[in-house]
């Protein structure tokens, strides 16, 4: 148990690295999921096929390739940025795919009434997007967008595969300094169950206060 | 598509006048992305011939797809022991016996949230010390069933929950103990309702298989990394890779929309609300 003790410095900047990691990428992905999701059911033919290409191509490459091609790839051609907010950018892109389906299953979950009573107002497509459809569409994908929350907690420990010194990395080099894996590995575990606990509930707790009634 | 009929009637004049607007900004900001991008390209010398053209030869190719097939096999082993654990965990987490459910409930739910690499970091480097040394393709293959086994119970588990229980009660009712109830009567029909599910959860491992660069595992990822190691073409190399990838999940994503689609005919929405999407 000492081994943990004695390395609590390294855990606490991993898992501190861990959360920083999915806190930001987390917001990235709120923004460019509703960026695309808002593409996708646009009247521009030419914007709603960006947005299915946009979620096809991130969807189907994994996290790792574009990791590994941002990391290694972009400084071949000048493009030249840190570690960690590399990491961000890719992580918080990647999971903007995912996010911008589960906003559109959610936009897809408004009554059409809503909609054509905004347009009857007279609402752009924009002013009905923002001031009725979205409010209601996120509502009810508070669920979804937990779970999307856990697997882009998940996803951050990739970047320790390209140099980001993470909780996972952090387990890894302590292990390698001493020779005591169970404990190690079972701290760094207890940890992101922890961290996924805590989303699960703040999750929970928000769908309980947005729940609609209808 | 149903959404866009939600935010727009059909466009007038003046709206399809916007809309024409619109679509050529769209366009113009497509062009001038393509053109920075293949500026920088340019700039930094990645768009001589020279360095696209082992692309256009058979050994590099030869080189990857021996990678790709290795991917494939990881891939196809990890979907057989992450199926047949998804199939007993489920089974597991709805028997009537406590022994067995909590044990299942503790798998799925822990492993669940503990990410892939740290169970690939502890088949490395925690399970030698205690004299367990998997062969090299094991120890991408072990993580990444145990990872994946989780996810695939609760597709299960959704599918058993969405078949009627008067189908399982006509069982008993023929005299079936549970369990030859259970494998006869209920799980094919929920297999049947799950198949979507199994296929994009398959793609999503398939992804993950990419941490065999770690592993050195020569699977597609790590077999680029040597590659670009030796032909010093490293955006070249894991942009193909990149293709590759894609076109090979597309069409899994492909044909699991296809399966869905194919059930609507026989609606089972109880699988798709409750089976979880496919993680990375």
């Amino acid at each position: 148990m000492n081994v943990i003790t004695d390395h609590l410095g390294e855990f606490g900047d991993g898992l501190l690295l861990t959360v920083e990691l999915t806190l930001l990428a987390l917001a990235g992905a709120l923004a460019t999921g509703i960026a695309v999701a808002a593409m996708r059911v646009s009247p521009v033919r030419v914007l709603r096929a960006a947005g299915m290409a946009y979620v096809e191509v991130l969807q189907n490459i994994p996290l790792l390739v574009w990791l590994v091609i941002a990391v290694f790839g972009l400084p071949e051609i000048g493009v030249i940025a840190g570690l960690f907010t590399t990491s961000v950018i890719v992580i918080a892109l990647y999971q903007g795919a995912y996010t911008a389906e589960a906003i559109r299953s959610g936009i897809n979950a408004v009554p059409a009434g809503q909609g054509e009573a905004a347009r009857a107002l007279g609402l752009t497509f924009v002013q009905s997007l923002r001031l009725v459809v979205l409010p209601q569409a996120l509502r009810t994908v508070v669920q979804p967008l937990g779970n999307i929350a856990i697997m882009t907690l998940m996803n951050t420990a990739l970047a320790a595969a390209v140099g980001v010194v993470e909780l996972t990395a952090a387990a890894n080099r302590v292990n390698l300094a001493e020779a005591q894996p169970i404990w190690i590995f079972v701290t760094a575990g207890l940890a992101y169950m922890a961290l996924s606990a805590v989303f699960g509930l703040v999750t929970g707790g928000l769908e309980r206060k947005l729940a609609i009634l209808r | 598509m149903s959404s866009s009929r939600l935010l727009f009637d059909e466009p007038g004049p003046r709206a399809r006048r916007r809309i024409r607007i619109a679509t050529a900004l769209t366009l113009l900001g497509g062009a001038v992305l393509v053109a920075l991008a293949l500026r920088q390209f340019g700039e930094n010398g990645q768009l001589g011939a020279d360095r696209w053209r082992p692309y256009g030869t058979w050994p590099m190719w030869g080189y990857l797809l021996e990678g790709l097939r290795s991917t494939l096999y990881a891939a196809a082993v990890s979907i057989v022991l992450a199926t047949a654990a998804g199939v007993a965990l489920a089974l597991g987490r709805l028997s009537p016996a406590r022994w067995l459910r909590v044990p299942s409930a503790a798998y799925v739910e822990i492993v669940r949230t503990v990410p892939a690499l740290l169970l690939v970091y502890i088949v490395l480097f925690a399970l030698p010390k205690y004299g367990l040394d998997l062969p090299l393709f094991w120890k991408l293959v072990v993580p990444l069933s145990v990872s994946n086994a989780a996810a695939f119970a609760e597709i299960f588990r959704a599918g058993i929950r969405s078949v009627e229980r008067g189908q399982l009660e006509a069982g008993l009712a023929l005299g079936l103990t549970r369990g030859r109830a259970m494998r006869l009567v209920v799980l094919p029909q929920a297999a049947r309702r799950v198949l979507p599910s199994l296929v994009s959860q398959s793609a999503g491992l398939l992804k993950d298989t990419s941490l065999g660069y770690v592993v050195s595992y020569a699977e597609l990822l790590y077999s680029g990394k040597v590659l670009a190691n030796y032909n010093h073409l490293l955006i070249q190399t894991y942009l193909v890779i990149a293709l590759i990838y894609l076109v090979i999940n597309a069409s899994l994503a492909k044909l699991a929309r296809t399966l869905e689609a194919r059930q609507r005919t026989r609606p089972s929405r109880a699988v798709r609300e409750a089976a979880p999407a496919a993680r990375p």
